[in-house]
C-alpha cells in the first residue's frame, strides 16, 4: 500500500491561510493557528485581531525592538501596522461576542463531528484549569475552524463523536485542518473537503472515529 | 481645588482593610501595576479576594502577594503559566479559592459593575462546566447564561500619563483591563509615568475620565519585563 504524505505544519497554515478571504477580521489562536500568519497571500489584506485589545497586530519586532507593553494573547511582543488601533478588553471581547470577527482559527484536542469544541482542559484532576479566551472566541467569531494533528500520540483520533473532555463550545466548529485532511463539521455531520496526497477516504476513514463522507 | 495626586503608592494604599476585594489590571506583564501590587504586599492587608487576569508571574509582584498567603481568593481567567508555581502549589494545597472566568465574561462582569447592570446574558460558556448551575435562557433562538457584576474595594491599574482629575491615557496592550476596572471599583488607584496639567491631555484621547479614578500615582518608568510564556 503505497504511503501518503501528511502536511506539515506549515502546510497546514498554508492549507487554512488559502481560506481566509481579502479583507477579513481574524483572530489566530495561540500555538499551531499563529503560523498562519506566515502564509496569508501578500495579494490579501487581512486585519488580526488580538484579543488583549489590538486591530492590525503586525509580525514579530526585529531582535532588541522588542517592547513588552505591546504583546499577543501569548504573551510574545509584536508590532502594530499603520491603521492598527488599541481598545480595551471589555471592547475586545464585544468584538467576539458580538460577531464583528469573521474567522477565528484555534486549536484543539477534540472535535465532535456536529462541531462541538473541547480546547481548554483536559479534565485531569490534577491539571490547574484556565479558559483564557477560549470560549468566547469559539462562539464569537462568524466562523470558527480548528487546526490539530488528525491523531493523538497515541493514535486515537482527535475527531470523536462527543467530546470527552470538557467542552469549550457547542456546535462551533465549521471546518477542522489536520495533518491529514481538510473536514467540515455540522448538523450534516462530517465531509471531506480535501486530503493529504496519497490519502484515500477508506484510509482516513480507518483513522477517524466519526463517520465521513466524500465531499 | 480637586487633586487626585497621591503622594507614594504607599500613600495611596493605606487604608486597604483586611478582607477587601482588590482588582488588579494586566494581561501577561503589560499594565500590571507593579508599584502598588508591591505596596499592597508591604501594607500587609490580608485575606484578600484579587480580580486580575493571571494569577502571578515568578516569585515577584502578585505572586509573592500569593506566597505570602494574604489572598483567600482569586477569580481568573487563566492562572496557569510556566511561571505560576506559588498559585499552583497553593490551589494543589486547597489553600487559595479559585473562580475560573473566561475572559471576555470577566472584562463584561467588571464594566457592568461599573455601568450600575445588575447582570446579563452572554452565550459564552453555554453548555460548559463554567456555566454549571448558572440560569440560561433561549433569546432568539440563541442560548444565552446568566453573568453577575463583578464589584471591588479597590481597583489598581497603570495607565500612561494622568492629570490631577483623575484623567488617563494609557500605553499599547498595557490599556487591557484598566478602563474597566477604573469603572467597576469604589476606590480606583492608577499608576502613571507623567502627571501633566489639566488641559495637557488631548480631551479626544483621554480613555479613563477622571470620575473614574480616586488615585493617581507617579511611578519611574521601568520597561515592562516579558513573562508568562
Amino acid at each position: 500500500m503505497a504511503d501518503y504524505k501528511r502536511w506539515t505544519r506549515e502546510q497546514m497554515a498554508r492549507r487554512v491561510a488559502r481560506d481566509i478571504p481579502n479583507g477579513a477580521v481574524v483572530n489566530l489562536g495561540i500555538g499551531l493557528p499563529t503560523l498562519v500568519a506566515n502564509h496569508l497571500p501578500a495579494d490579501r489584506e487581512v486585519m488580526l485581531h488580538s484579543e488583549n485589545g489590538i486591530i492590525g497586530m503586525g509580525p514579530a519586532p526585529a531582535e532588541g525592538a522588542e517592547d513588552y507593553d505591546l504583546i499577543n494573547a501569548g504573551k510574545q511582543p509584536v508590532t502594530l501596522l499603520p491603521g492598527g488601533c488599541f481598545f480595551h478588553h471589555a471592547d475586545s471581547f464585544a468584538m467576539m461576542r458580538g460577531g464583528h470577527l469573521d474567522i477565528c482559527v484555534l486549536g484543539a484536542f477534540q472535535v465532535s463531528a456536529g462541531g462541538d469544541l473541547a480546547n481548554w482542559h483536559t479534565g485531569a484532576p490534577d491539571a490547574i484549569p484556565a479558559v483564557g479566551g477560549a470560549m468566547d472566541l469559539a462562539i464569537g467569531a462568524k466562523r470558527t475552524l480548528v487546526m490539530m494533528e488528525h491523531c493523538t500520540k497515541a493514535g486515537e483520533s482527535k475527531i470523536v463523536p462527543q467530546c470527552s473532555y470538557p467542552l469549550t463550545a457547542l456546535a462551533c466548529v465549521s471546518r477542522v485542518y489536520t495533518d491529514l485532511a481538510v473536514i467540515d463539521l455540522g448538523p450534516q455531520g462530517a465531509t471531506v473537503v480535501e486530503m493529504c496526497e496519497g490519502m484515500d477516504l477508506a484510509r482516513l476513514q480507518a483513522v477517524t472515529a466519526v463517520p465521513l463522507r466524500a465531499g | 481645588m480637586i487633586d487626585k495626586i497621591a503622594a507614594s503608592p504607599a500613600a495611596a494604599l493605606a487604608d486597604v482593610p483586611d478582607g477587601a476585594t482588590v482588582m488588579i489590571g494586566g494581561f501577561g506583564t503589560a499594565g500590571i501595576p507593579n508599584e502598588l501590587v508591591d505596596a499592597l504586599h508591604a501594607q500587609g492587608a490580608k485575606d484578600l479576594t484579587l480580580i486580575n487576569n493571571n494569577a502571578g508571574n515568578g516569585d515577584t509582584g502578585l505572586a509573592a502577594l500569593l506566597a505570602a498567603g494574604r489572598v483567600r481568593k482569586i477569580v481568573c481567567s487563566f492562572p496557569r503559566q510556566t511561571d505560576s508555581w506559588h498559585f499552583d502549589r497553593l490551589y494543589r494545597a486547597g489553600r487559595i479559592e479559585l473562580e475560573l472566568v473566561p475572559q471576555g465574561n470577566l472584562a463584561e462582569r467588571i464594566r457592568a459593575a461599573g455601568a450600575g447592570i445588575g447582570g446579563f446574558f452572554t452565550p459564552t460558556g453555554y453548555g460548559t462546566e463554567l456555566a454549571k448551575g448558572k440560569e440560561t435562557r433561549e433569546i432568539d433562538g440563541r442560548m444565552y447564561v446568566l453573568e453577575s457584576p463583578i464589584h471591588a474595594d479597590f481597583a489598581l491599574i497603570k495607565a500612561e500619563r494622568g492629570d490631577r482629575w483623575g484623567n488617563l491615557s494609557y500605553r499599547m496592550t498595557a490599556r487591557n483591563f484598566g478602563p474597566v476596572m477604573a469603572m467597576a471599583a469604589r476606590t480606583t488607584v492608577a499608576t502613571v509615568h507623567e502627571v501633566v496639567e489639566l488641559g495637557a491631555l488631548d480631551p479626544e484621547c483621554v480613555v479613563t475620565p477622571g470620575l473614574f479614578v480616586q488615585r493617581v500615582v507617579r511611578i519611574e518608568r521601568a520597561p515592562t519585563r516579558g513573562a508568562g510564556f
